[in-house]
């Protein structure tokens, strides 16, 4: 589904990712793991679009994303959940989710309802402005709003950051259900140990702008010996 | 008794006034954070197209309330798409562009229509209040301010296009991932404020005459306007067109209409002192 070679950007003429590779294949959860000021966000921004590429290439279902916008990599099926969630906060919960289903192909109202069905926590908060909720709600609503549009392919940006751990759990929860269901195709960049190893069928390891291992399988799926491999590190 | 019957019939249509030359930068500013300093002759150009319909023809209702707004709607998208959209995010430069603008609309209309003022008809006549005669056309500005500003209401609260335009003019990022287009989404709100401006210019043009430098008395008005009104451009505009409204037209009649100008200002001045954000930065801050 996606592939990235020897990928390389940064903010003006400071370069952050340094020719980052790695693939995900249809129906694959894909963690990234990395400490603050590794290009975490900056990979994400870039393959959002929102960051030129200034070296390799992104291919997504097979096409060159070279000079492509935001808005047309979204309508290519690339969803995005930003870091700091970035909910319109001035909109109801409602209407943020609305936004989400601009791209949606079924009709507004069955699409939010079956959304919310998997998010019951937002069900009583609908009229409420976004910027009202808390940091876990918000966070909540930011992936709703982002499953609302049925994307192929979801970028997930640090959703534990101050977050209480009830919801941590509850997202968890969450995706692992609506990824056995939906056979979604996610790509999560965390530094949150237990939220990436109960999510993550593969864990690369990224840091200074270059994906420098990836952790074998055995190890990605037990948080105690991914302790001890993270440590090595 | 008459008297107060007048008096308060001419505060309505100078609050109608106020609120219809305000709408259109209203748009423009409140959403894209562009201070438009061609909105002045963006209303020009709408009494001017109502005059060149009428002369040709064409009814004058139909003139100011259709032909006027969509022409400067057009023009509007054309000075987007040239100029505006180079350089969103710079405020001073687009300062200085839609100065640029205003200037060279002036003279373009001046080349081709000369410097004197032309008429449009007012197409109705007058009423009386007890002994007092009142132009009927005062109940047409008020009441298509108040379209005006219902209808952009309505566009903002109620259709999909109110909700994607409201939501990108917050985070056009975030409503780019959802697959909305911020640039068109700009260009279609500029050309709604240009398309207002135009409006307001073809319904004042029977009343204010219609020449090259019209645009000039009504811009410092509106800009007060806005920015007494504050982030929410409808209720904003409303509530300081019915401020400033009331206090020019009231100390106008008690005075002579220089005063009355120079008591707005002064209002003006003290309310922005009092609240630097307009009255919606304070109050009523979640409508629209």
């Amino acid at each position: 589904m996606l592939n990235v070679t020897d990928l390389r950007s940064g903010y003006g003429r400071i370069p952050i990712l340094a020719g980052i590779n790695l693939s995900v294949k249809d129906g694959e959860f894909v963690g990234i793991l990395g400490h603050n000021g590794m290009g975490k966000s900056t990979l994400l921004r870039t393959l959002m679009g929102y960051l030129p590429m200034t070296g390799g290439d992104i291919a997504f279902d097979g096409k060159s994303l070279k000079g492509l916008s935001p808005t047309a990599r979204a309508r290519m099926g690339i969803g995005y959940v930003p870091q700091g969630r970035e909910i319109f906060s001035s909109l109801s919960v409602y209407e943020n989710l609305r936004m989400g289903c601009l791209l949606a192909k079924q009709a507004e109202k069955p699409t939010i309802d079956s959304i919310l069905a998997d998010f019951p926590r937002l069900e009583r908060l609908l009229e409420r402005p976004g910027g009202a909720l808390s940091g876990g709600e918000q966070q909540l609503l930011a992936l709703a709003r982002c499953l609302c549009g049925g994307p192929k392919f979801i970028l997930l940006d640090e959703p534990t950051e101050g977050i209480q751990p009830s919801i941590i759990e509850e997202m968890i929860d969450t995706l692992q259900k609506i990824g056995r269901e939906k056979g979604l195709t996610i790509l999560l960049v965390e530094q949150n140990l237990n939220f990436i190893t109960s999510l993550s069928e593969r864990v690369l390891i990224l840091q200074k702008g270059l994906i420098i291992r990836e952790v074998p399988p055995h190890v990605a799926k037990d948080r105690a010996m991914m302790e001890e491999f993270v440590g090595m590190v | 008794m008459d008297l107060y019957g007048l008096v308060g019939f001419n505060i309505l249509v100078g609050i109608g006034t106020i609120a219809l030359i305000t709408v259109g930068l209203g748009v423009i500013y409140g959403m894209m954070k562009i201070i438009n300093l061609a909105h002045g002759e963006f209303m020009m150009l709408g009494a001017y197209a109502t005059y060149v319909a009428n002369t040709h023809g064409i009814n004058i209702w139909i003139a100011m309330l259709i032909i006027a707004p969509i022409f400067v709607g057009l023009v509007g998208l054309v000075v987007e798409r040239c100029l505006i959209r180079f350089l969103y995010g710079r405020m001073i430069d687009t300062m200085l562009a839609t100065w640029g603008l205003s200037l060279g609309l002036i003279g373009l209309m001046t080349s081709i229509f000369g410097n004197d003022p032309r008429g449009v008809p007012t197409p109705v006549g007058s009423f009386s209040i007890g002994h007092y005669a009142a132009s009927l056309y005062g109940f047409v500005i008020v009441v298509v301010a108040i379209l005006a500003l219902a209808g952009f209401y309505a566009m903002l609260s109620l259709t999909r296009y109110g909700l994607i335009v409201r939501a990108t003019m917050q985070n056009p990022n975030m409503a780019a991932a959802l697959g909305v287009a911020p640039p068109t989404i700009y260009m279609a709100t500029f050309a709604l404020g240009a398309a207002l401006a135009g409006l307001a210019g073809g319904v004042l043009a029977p009343i204010s005459g219609v020449s090259p430098v019209m645009g000039a008395a009504f811009i410092a008005k509106a800009f007060i306007t806005v920015l007494g009104g504050g982030a929410a451009i409808v209720t904003g505009t409303s509530l300081a067109s019915g401020l400033f409204g009331f206090i020019d037209t009231f100390v106008s009649f008690k005075s002579t209409p220089v005063i009355g100008e120079v008591a707005l200002l002064l209002a003006a001045v003290v309310m922005i002192r009092i609240l630097p954000q307009g009255i919606t930065g304070r109050f009523l801050r979640r409508s629209l």
